[in-house]
């Protein structure tokens, strides 16, 4: 009875009823589903190393990508910083989420979308365990903030653009390890 | 309660693969991908086997592909900017026709159940319409410029015969990245990069609600939204004609599915989480259900597998 209202309330509310959700999902799915669920779960102190040293990979790849346009890296431009990065686990799942803010010294959009690719590009390259990216502008650094978000995170997007050989070597360019 | 069990992993696309789609006989399932190809699955006994690999059809990534409801025609969209119409004779499959217009990237197309239609959609905000002649000629019959941006997805509701505007349904805070049709067509699911999954009504003139139609177009309503279900964007979503359940494909590698709740108010329906599917080991891009078999469920992944499951 309770938890069909639960899930009654939780298609009608939704978003902040993140504890429903969570009991919700472990009602539905199997007993087996269930058990593999709480297993996979590591001690709270082990996670959160686990999601710092992550933390510290993800910061040590972007650091060295070039900028575009200058000659230096992005970490000396500060367009991107160590705060910036943030890794926390997802629901129900062993893949860890990193989100990635970053400045761009000109509010130029495509030089904006063209650091957004190399970031992604560079993690893909470098990291070895699967995680999901989401990429934003740090507030308030562009007027098209919002706009320039959705598509640097827009996987189709990304996919198409990448295909374009000139813009596919700029990227590769600037994600090149340093010697 | 409901499981969604994996039945076969289907190997053969190298890299991501964007879309599945199922001949509206069911026997077969085309998908394609980041690789230029679309391959052609059937049943070989109990396993199923690539029948077909189209390669030259395309230059770039093939985004998506979609059958014919007579299941003549094969079509696919690619981000070449070209949508090729490819036919079964001899054996083989034919390129009949390659549709050009489009700007650039095209990311969806359609026909109309009537078969007279045929809608291409993609990056240059625009929707093109065709006209099928007797002879399988393609005339371009209007191009819509309705949306502002990047289109994803073209859908027809079932039973319509004309196309005209009828709505411009806003709702969802960010891409929406598919839609589609009940087996009967009075409603939608729409999914988008909001994390939610909405389900829209459509209102006829004269309703019994009283919800107004003017200009005598039906008005459509979002009656209900499922939220706290998906932590990435939903990529895709499937109605099936036959049961009635809801699959969605997600960014968090998991398939889901829903289906009305037996109390459920038709102005204002409920939805309940039926089974959630692990197995595909990156992105979920595609998912349909099978229009002859219950229960049958196809997806597409990043991780380069196809995947069929079993909805008990």
């Amino acid at each position: 009875m309770l938890s069909s209202l639960i899930k009654k309330s939780r298609s009608f509310i939704g978003l902040g009823d993140k504890n429903a959700a969570v009991d919700g999902f472990v009602e539905v799915c199997s007993a087996e589903q269930a058990e593999v669920a709480t297993e996979s779960f590591m001690d709270p102190e082990a996670e959160r190393l686990k999601m710092e040293e992550f933390k510290e990979i993800v910061y040590e790849s972007i650091r060295t990508i070039k900028d575009p346009e200058k000659p230096s890296t992005l970490e000396d431009l500060n367009v991107v910083y160590e705060e910036g990065v943030h890794v926390s686990s997802m629901e129900n799942s062993e893949v860890l989420l990193v989100k990635v803010e970053f400045n761009p010294t000109v509010p130029h959009c495509s030089l904006a979308t063209l650091i957004g690719l190399c970031i992604r590009a560079k993690l893909l390259k470098s990291m070895v365990d699967p995680f999901k990216l989401d990429i934003k502008i740090k507030e308030g650094a562009h007027n098209t903030e919002h706009e320039i978000n959705k598509q640097i995170n827009d996987k189709e997007r990304i996919a198409a653009a990448m295909e374009n050989p000139n813009l596919r070597s700029m990227v590769e360019q600037c994600v090149q390890e340093p010697d | 309660m409901g499981r969604l069990e994996g039945s076969h992993i289907l190997h053969g696309h190298k890299g991501r693969v964007w879309n599945v789609a199922w001949h509206p006989e069911g026997h077969l399932l085309a998908s394609c991908g980041e690789d230029k190809t679309i391959r052609i699955w059937g049943r070989d006994g109990q396993k199923w086997v690539c029948k077909t690999c189209l390669s030259d059809g395309h230059s770039r990534t093939i985004r998506a592909v979609s059958w014919s409801a007579c299941g003549k025609f094969l079509a696919s969209a690619s981000f070449d900017g070209t949508t090729s119409v490819w036919t079964y004779t001899k054996g083989d499959y034919d390129c009949i026709m390659s549709l050009e217009g489009h700007e650039n990237e095209v990311k969806s197309s359609a026909w109309s159940h009537s078969g007279q239609y045929f809608a291409t959609c993609g990056r240059d905000k625009t929707v093109w319409v065709w006209e099928v002649a007797e002879d399988n000629e393609y005339e371009c019959a209007a191009v819509l410029f309705n949306h502002a941006q990047d289109v994803k997805k073209v859908a027809w509701q079932p039973d319509g015969t004309e196309w005209v505007q009828c709505a411009n349904l806003t709702s969802h805070t960010s891409t929406v990245w598919s839609i589609a049709f009940n087996g009967s067509g009075d409603r939608m699911a729409s999914s988008s990069d909001d994390l939610t999954v909405k389900i829209w009504q459509e209102y006829p003139p004269g309703n019994a609600q009283g919800i107004e139609t003017p200009d005598n177009i039906p008005a459509w309503k979002c009656v209900c939204t499922l939220s706290g279900y998906h932590s990435r964007t939903v990529y895709d979503i499937s109605w099936c004609p036959l049961s009635g359940r809801i699959a969605t494909a997600c960014g968090d590698d998991k398939i889901r599915v829903f289906q009305e709740s037996p109390e459920s108010d038709h102005d204002a329906p409920t939805f309940e989480l039926e089974g959630t599917a692990d197995g595909h080991t990156q992105d979920v891009n595609a998912v349909a259900w099978n229009p002859k078999e219950v229960g049958l469920l196809a997806s597409a992944s990043d991780d380069g597998t196809v995947r069929l499951w079993c909805a008990k």
